[in-house]
């Protein structure tokens, strides 16, 4: 037997460590995976930029942003995006009307009320409301809730076949799961050493819930909340089938409006040729949604890395 | 105080302060049972109005011009094959960036860029992966409107979701496990291979499920790159393609239409009967989806206890 | 037989609960306390008296915790919990079926063995309390006369804004305990309230509960036989029979008598480190 040099055993370590070309394939394999998700990003942005500098050869900055009428299809055309974005703006602040308040209560009884038990049965069935598929919600919007709700609760004549209100009600029962599930999992964080300082000092459940545990989560709700718009803003399906496809400024909301992902699957569906100004318009309101939904992704990127430093 | 009457019931404010935090929680407990008797209203809408038009022939007629003669054979082939065509081209890729993440990355700024990255193309709006699909597979690569387009489409959307809950399950594996493996002298693929990944498989199949959970739902990013309502034959290779290679990638560049894509355009005839058509395409769908959220739920149920 | 081993065996002879003559806060007659199906503690009768440091002491597991935390009802947030037995406070159950936990808590502050100021300005944690519950005054002086009671003042006075959470651990136990001071409660429960500070810190919490027992009833639990020795007037000590399960009072009485002449073997044991 031979005493080990060491030397010679640093030789085989490194050999194990960096030299094994099975082990090194690997890693560049993996390497290329995590590769795939940056250039996605990348595809993303550069598609969207390319064709809507196109689209704004033929139409200026000026008029896109000062115009107040969308109209691509008929003459005069115009491209001025608000009426669009009025249309998205409106569909999300009825949605979060309706949705904040049931959400966040939801949260507060199922972290603070129920009991476990309760609890364990009723957060997986909400939960469950997450992964209907949206087309599904689409249908009710336009059969169910404007049909049978809206339409004879207000009279025919008041609210139209495609309105705002209907795809916002639907639109809220899509993201009422983000928010209770995501503000619930942020309250049960708070740590029980809070709770029961409270209750200590002679505070009831509700005050418990109300002013210590809410505002201690509160950076998870927000997280909760922003993430909800950034769902409503993105979907497609509700608003294009229950909303319309009338781009216009308007705050009534039994009337129909356009939103920005509806007017893009209008011309998915192939209203516009391709090559054509109303079809690289599909571009620059991409661009536009992309920039919108980021903004609120990244700032619920950051509230969910806060309350997580804070808890955690 | 010792022999005065104490009162220890609740009196004046205390009284109003409980009163109020009582009332409280039937709001609470409403506002729950609201969001979740949705639920159960929808499905009994869906069922009520749907449940007729349920039949054989509905599962095997091809769209019509008459509401009940109209089926869904296309849409489920094409459900079926893009389903598969998505979920081979992303769970490895998934997979492979979770284990890259977690196992193998640098700890600098460049993983920082990664995970948010990914975080937020979890929330980019399926419209814009149509926009994505249409522009690059459709287009540049010049598949057309096909199977392999919708597919390699919808892979790149659930990528980040199957990322995330695959990083999840990695993460809940005890770090002993590897440790001990290193310990031993495996490397660093060894003990991911032997240790890690065995006891990830079940969270990371629970994410893959429901991200394809999603994917049997989503419409507006296949409605962009060209999913068409109206297809009389059925979309993919058939049963002699599987012998011919050639046919079979002839098959698997077949325009397509898929079951929400179905129900999109049921639901928007102005002929109202089709009306019917949309919820039994519903039940059909749902019935896909929560079954795939059932296999996920127990898939984590039976690993959990073991 | 010698003189001294007769004075011996009459000491061990001699009831080890020795309940004390002052009036009475607490009266406990047979209590115990369940969760779910486990007995954590059973039987426990003992007075506590006004005006005085009372030291519930024993190894970890023993019920001590449970013991105090069923004097103001905050077992109740535990679904499973059970008590048994009553519990008098001044003469009332605060069992009885119309009392209210709120009544009880207010009246009966606790403080918590890890400092848990709410993550907010140390003006809003003191304001707190005292404000559920509709104390008089303004908030200035909610704050500074709770502050200053708990001896914390003189260090904070000038950053009332700052978050609780930036002071120092003993600083954030003081805080806490302005918190209960401000609601104006008649007994303050302690739940090793040291167990988490470094000596000097300890020192400033003992301190101060010499002071505060002035005018309130201090009922501590502790871990630390030396801390029960150095701020407690009567000691409690309780021992599980099984692990964590049945716990039962061994010994009660003044805490010198209870430290120098134990009536109980176990007591002397356990004082004496050769257990727990």
């Amino acid at each position: 037997m031979t005493v080990a040099d060491p030397g010679n055993m640093n030789e085989a370590l490194k050999k194990r460590q960096f030299g094994k070309p099975r082990e090194s394939v690997i890693l560049f394999v993996l390497t290329l995976c995590a590769a795939v998700s940056l250039v996605t990003t990348l595809l993303i942005v550069g598609v969207l930029v390319r064709e809507s500098a196109t689209f704004f050869e033929e139409v200026s900055f000026r008029d896109f942003f000062l115009e107040t009428e969308w109209q691509p299809l008929f003459e005069p055309v115009s491209f001025g995006i608000w009426e669009l974005v009025a249309g998205t703006l409106m569909v999300t602040f009825w949605a979060l009307l309706l949705a904040v308040p049931i959400g966040l209560a939801t949260a507060v009884y199922l972290s603070e009320y129920a009991h476990p038990n309760t609890r364990k049965v009723l957060k997986p069935i909400l939960e469950a409301l997450a992964g209907v598929p949206t087309v599904v919600y689409a249908y009710f919007a336009l059969t169910f809730v404007t049909q049978d709700l809206l339409r004879p609760t207000f009279g025919a004549d008041q609210v139209n076949v495609f309105n705002a209100l209907s795809a916002s009600i639907m639109l809220a029962v899509m993201i009422l799961p983000t928010i209770a599930s995501i503000s619930e999992d942020a309250m049960a964080n708070v740590p029980r050493d809070l709770r029961e300082a409270a209750y200590g000092l002679g505070a009831t459940r509700l005050e418990v819930a109300i002013r210590v545990v809410f505002p201690a989560a509160l950076s998870g709700i927000i997280a909760a909340i922003l993430l909800a718009i950034a769902r409503v803003v993105g979907e497609t399906m509700i608003v294009a089938i229950a909303a319309g496809s009338t781009p216009q400024l308007t705050v009534n909301p039994f009337e129909g409006v356009q939103t920005m992902t509806g007017f893009m699957l209008q011309v998915g569906l192939g209203d516009a040729a391709r090559g054509t100004v109303d079809y690289q318009a599909l571009f620059a309101v991409g661009m536009m949604l992309f920039l919108i939904t980021l903004a609120f992704n990244v700032a619920a990127y950051f509230f969910v890395r806060r309350y997580r430093e804070e808890y955690e | 105080m010792a022999s005065e009457q104490l009162r220890l019931r609740a009196g004046g404010a205390v009284a109003r302060r409980q009163l109020v935090s009582r009332v409280s929680r039937y709001l609470f407990l409403g506002a729950t049972v609201l969001g979740v008797s949705i639920l159960g209203f929808l499905a009994y809408d869906t069922i009520d109005s749907g449940a007729s038009r349920l039949s054989l022939d509905f599962l095997t007629n091809y769209p019509s011009r008459f509401a009940e003669k109209a089926g869904l054979r296309p849409a489920m082939y094409g459900t079926l094959w893009l389903m598969l065509i998505t979920v081979f081209s992303s769970i490895p890729i998934a997979i492979g960036t979770a284990i890259w993440i977690e196992e193998f990355a640098p700890r600098n700024r460049l993983l920082t860029i990664v995970k948010i990255n990914l975080a937020n193309l979890a929330g980019v709006p399926s419209i814009i992966y149509g926009i994505l699909g249409l522009t690059i597979f459709v287009r540049f690569y010049g598949m057309d409107r096909s199977l392999l387009a919708g597919g390699f489409t919808l892979a790149l959307m659930i990528i980040p979701m199957t990322v995330i809950a695959s990083q999840e399950a990695i993460r809940q594996v005890p770090p002993s496990l590897r440790d001990g493996a290193l310990a031993l002298g495996a490397t660093r693929w060894q003990a991911v291979r032997h240790n890690v990944l065995p006891n990830a498989i079940p969270g990371i199949m629970t994410g893959t499920i429901l991200a394809i959970s999603r994917a049997v739902g989503e419409t507006a990013a296949l409605i962009m790159i060209g999913g068409a309502a109206f297809i009389h034959f059925d979309p993919g290779p058939n049963l002699a393609d599987f012998a011919d290679p050639g046919g079979f990638w002839a098959g698997l560049n077949e325009s397509f239409t898929v079951i929400p894509i179905q129900i999109y355009a049921w639901t928007l005839d102005s002929r109202r009967e089709f009306q019917a058509n949309a919820s039994a395409g519903i039940i059909v769908l749902m019935t896909g989806v929560m079954a795939l959220n059932l296999l996920a739920a127990l898939i984590r149920e039976r690993f959990r206890r073991n | 037989m010698t003189p001294d081993a007769t004075a011996a065996e009459s000491v061990q002879r001699a009831d080890p609960i020795r309940q004390p003559p002052e009036d009475t806060v607490f009266r406990l007659q047979d209590v115990g306390i369940w969760y779910g199906n486990k007995h954590a503690i059973s039987d426990i009768s003992l007075n506590i008296p006004v005006n005085r440091v009372t030291a519930l002491i024993g190894p970890s597991g023993c019920g001590k915790s449970s013991l105090l935390r069923c004097l103001n009802r905050m077992n109740d947030l535990i679904p499973s919990a059970r008590v048994e037995g009553t519990v008098e406070y001044h003469g009332a159950d605060i069992y009885a079926r119309s009392v209210d936990p709120v009544e009880v808590r207010r009246r009966i502050g606790m403080v918590f063995q890890k400092p848990n100021p709410f993550p907010k300005s140390i003006q809003d944690n003191v304001v707190f309390g005292a404000k559920v519950n509709g104390i008089e005054g303004s908030s200035g002086e909610i704050v500074e006369r709770a502050l200053k009671q708990a001896a914390l003042w003189d260090e904070v006075k000038n950053d009332l804004k700052k978050s609780g959470l930036e002071l120092s651990g003993g600083q954030q136990q003081r805080l806490c305990i302005a918190r209960a001071l401000a609601v104006q409660p008649d007994v303050i429960l302690m739940d090793e309230p040291c167990s988490a500070l470094d000596p000097i810190a300890t020192l400033k919490i003992e301190d101060l509960i010499r002071e505060l027992v002035k005018e309130y009833t201090i009922i501590i639990v502790t871990h630390n036989m030396q801390q029960a020795a150095r701020v407690s007037d009567y000691t409690a000590f309780l021992l599980a029979q099984e692990h964590g399960l049945n716990g039962t009072l061994i010994e009660y009485g003044p805490t010198n008598e209870v430290f120098t002449q134990p009536r109980e073997q176990r007591t002397e044991d356990y004082i004496t480190g050769r257990f727990g």
